[in-house]
């Protein structure tokens, strides 16, 4: 499947200038593939960047070109809609390291034209957002109206106020944190063991093979989807329902229906995603604590943001990354006098609730957005 | 829409260019206003349907508790606090007024008077605990746990060391006087300022 994923033809730009990554390494040039909707004013300031999840792509507000499905976020994006393409030019990224045409462990090493694999450098989520901001050089925006982002996605939104104050007027971040907790990495560091226990992955050289870790994939697409959800969102879809059958097989199918739905999504997910790439973005995210490089305090992140406008939203069932998380940044916000606001929703579907029917997060967006444009 | 009177008189003495926290700011009505006349206003509010309407609109609104939230701003944060019908409903309203007059140094507080005379007549005449227009919850369900009055309100004021930099009592929605405050204003407004 991950052979089919690679012969996708995307929206992209190469910027034949190194990128410097947090490892010490570098990138002699990046690609950067991207998707935009609505135009870009004669100032150029009415960009909104959108920053995406660890498994999203750019395609936010358009049809998937591998499954065919609507838009990531189109409920949210689009003309007359809470981030409206007749006011706003939008753009989305796919970020480094991920496998829906930006730079990543799919891409041909240069000199010799066989997939980098595991050779590729580990990436952070500070360099997903320096490969952005070379990607709106070379749009010419030099500053944003805003940048937004869920769960991963509102990570690069607060690493991009904490590395380019000045190229932003608001950051919108929602069902999201500031570092990667220890039950974080340790959700991960199971998807990424499962993908590598697969002996399709052949060290991460399975490109040009006829095999992949799709069952390791799936598997870590598994796990990952049971902490998207809430236990109260699992228990009211499947509750001890069977799956197709009357009475337990007393044998290892999919006797419940949550069996089944998980075994589907993880299976699913491997049309759509890259092993490697699921590898990479994962540690990227568990690298992630803005308050490493300020000895701990998270407000030295933010000690240059104080003229942006931050708006947080957490969700009352989200386990991943609770409202605790939010309210930390709101703090480090609130000590370097930056305007903050923050609401916890309540919504029934855990973390995915960003991506959901939450009505008053339509209006929360909007009306972060809205002020003062 | 126009204010209610009471927030009116905390936006027309609020000077333009200075930074505001409102506390308990609802659906940010009085920010709304403040930020017409040029103020950078902030607001805490603990509802989230309040803090939904007043992000939709555009403020820079925290949801949070001034039981407990207050302490998460730094000394000096801003020029004003305002805590508007609020004071009577915290646990401490003491150690509120407190931390009001650390992130700010000086506040607006407003109160409903529980020694206006009406509620004097029904508390002596009625022998229960009066339910009025600016009080309009019964005793065990009132979010109101810290009735005061007037003259509470000042002998706080004495013990603690802090300042009076104006005072606005209001009968029905017409100002009365300071000296028949106690048992004539329905509702008052501090401006108060570190001693």
């Amino acid at each position: 499947m991950a052979s089919l994923l690679h012969q996708i033809q995307h929206h992209s730009v190469t910027i034949a200038s190194s990128l410097p990554l947090d490892s010490g390494q570098s990138l002699p040039s990046v690609t950067i593939a991207y998707q935009s909707y609505g135009a870009l004013n004669a100032e150029k300031s009415n960009g909104v960047l959108i920053c995406h999840a660890l498994t999203g792509d750019q395609y936010v507000a358009s049809d998937h070109p591998a499954t065919g499905k609507p838009g990531w976020w189109a409920r949210m994006v689009g003309p007359g809609k809470p981030i409206d393409t007749d006011r706003f030019h939008v753009i989305c990224a796919n970020v480094l390291g991920s496998c829906m045409g930006s730079s990543g462990p799919a891409t041909p090493d240069a000199a010799t034209g066989v997939p980098l694999g595991m050779a590729f450098p580990v990436i952070t989520i500070a360099d997903m957002v320096r490969a952005q901001a070379m990607l709106l050089d070379h749009l010419g925006i030099s500053r944003l109206h805003a940048v937004v982002g869920g769960s991963m996605g509102g990570m690069q939104a607060l690493a991009w106020a904490a590395a380019y104050p000045d190229r932003l007027a608001s950051a919108l971040v929602i069902a999201s944190a500031a570092r990667h907790s220890a039950q974080n990495i340790a959700f991960h560091e199971v998807g990424r063991q499962a993908i590598m226990a697969d002996p399709d992955w052949q060290d991460g050289q399975y490109y040009g093979s006829a095999r992949a870790p799709t069952k390791g994939l799936a598997v870590a697409r598994m796990a990952a989807h049971i902490t998207y959800l809430s236990e109260e969102g699992l228990t009211e879809k499947f509750g001890r329902r069977l799956q197709a059958r009357d009475i337990k097989s007393f044998g290892f199918d999919a006797d419940f229906q949550v069996e089944s739905y998980l075994r589907h999504q993880g299976l699913a997910f491997t049309d759509r995603f890259d092993a490697n790439a699921y590898l990479y973005i994962t540690r990227a995210m568990d690298y992630f604590d803005l308050a490493d490089p300020h000895d701990g305090r998270l407000s030295g992140a933010f000690s240059a943001a104080g003229d942006v406008r931050f708006t947080l939203v957490s969700f009352d069932t989200d386990w991943l990354y609770p409202t605790a998380e939010s309210r930390r940044i709101v703090q480090a916000l609130q000590s370097v006098g930056a305007s903050a606001s923050f609401v916890e929703l309540s919504a029934p579907f855990g973390h995915d609730s960003f991506l959901l029917d939450v009505p008053a997060l339509d209006r929360i967006v909007a009306g972060a957005l809205g002020g003062g444009f | 829409m126009a204010l209610r009177p009471d927030l009116a008189i905390i936006a027309a003495a609020v000077p333009t260019g200075s930074r505001v926290l409102d506390v308990g700011c609802g659906d940010g009505e009085l920010m709304a206003a403040l930020r017409d006349q040029g103020v950078d206003a902030r607001g805490l509010e603990i509802d989230p349907a309040n803090v939904t309407a007043a992000i939709a609109r555009g403020q820079s609104v925290v949801q949070g508790d001034a039981n407990r939230d207050l302490a998460d701003y730094p000394d000096d944060a801003f020029d004003y606090a305002i805590l508007s019908q609020t004071l009577q409903t915290t646990e401490r309203p003491d150690r509120v007024v407190d931390e009001l007059l650390r992130i700010a140094p000086r506040a607006f507080v407003s109160f409903p008077n529980f020694a206006h005379w009406r509620i004097r007549l029904a508390l002596l005449w009625g022998g229960r605990m009066p339910v009025t227009r600016l009080l309009p919850v019964a005793w065990y369900e009132t979010p109101n746990i810290h009735h005061v009055t007037v003259s509470d309100f000042r002998d706080l004021l004495r013990a603690k060391g802090i300042g009076v930099e104006a005072a606005w009592y209001l009968s029905g929605d017409k100002p009365t006087s300071a000296a028949a405050a106690t048992w004539r204003a329905e509702h008052a407004i501090f401006l108060i300022g570190r001693g």
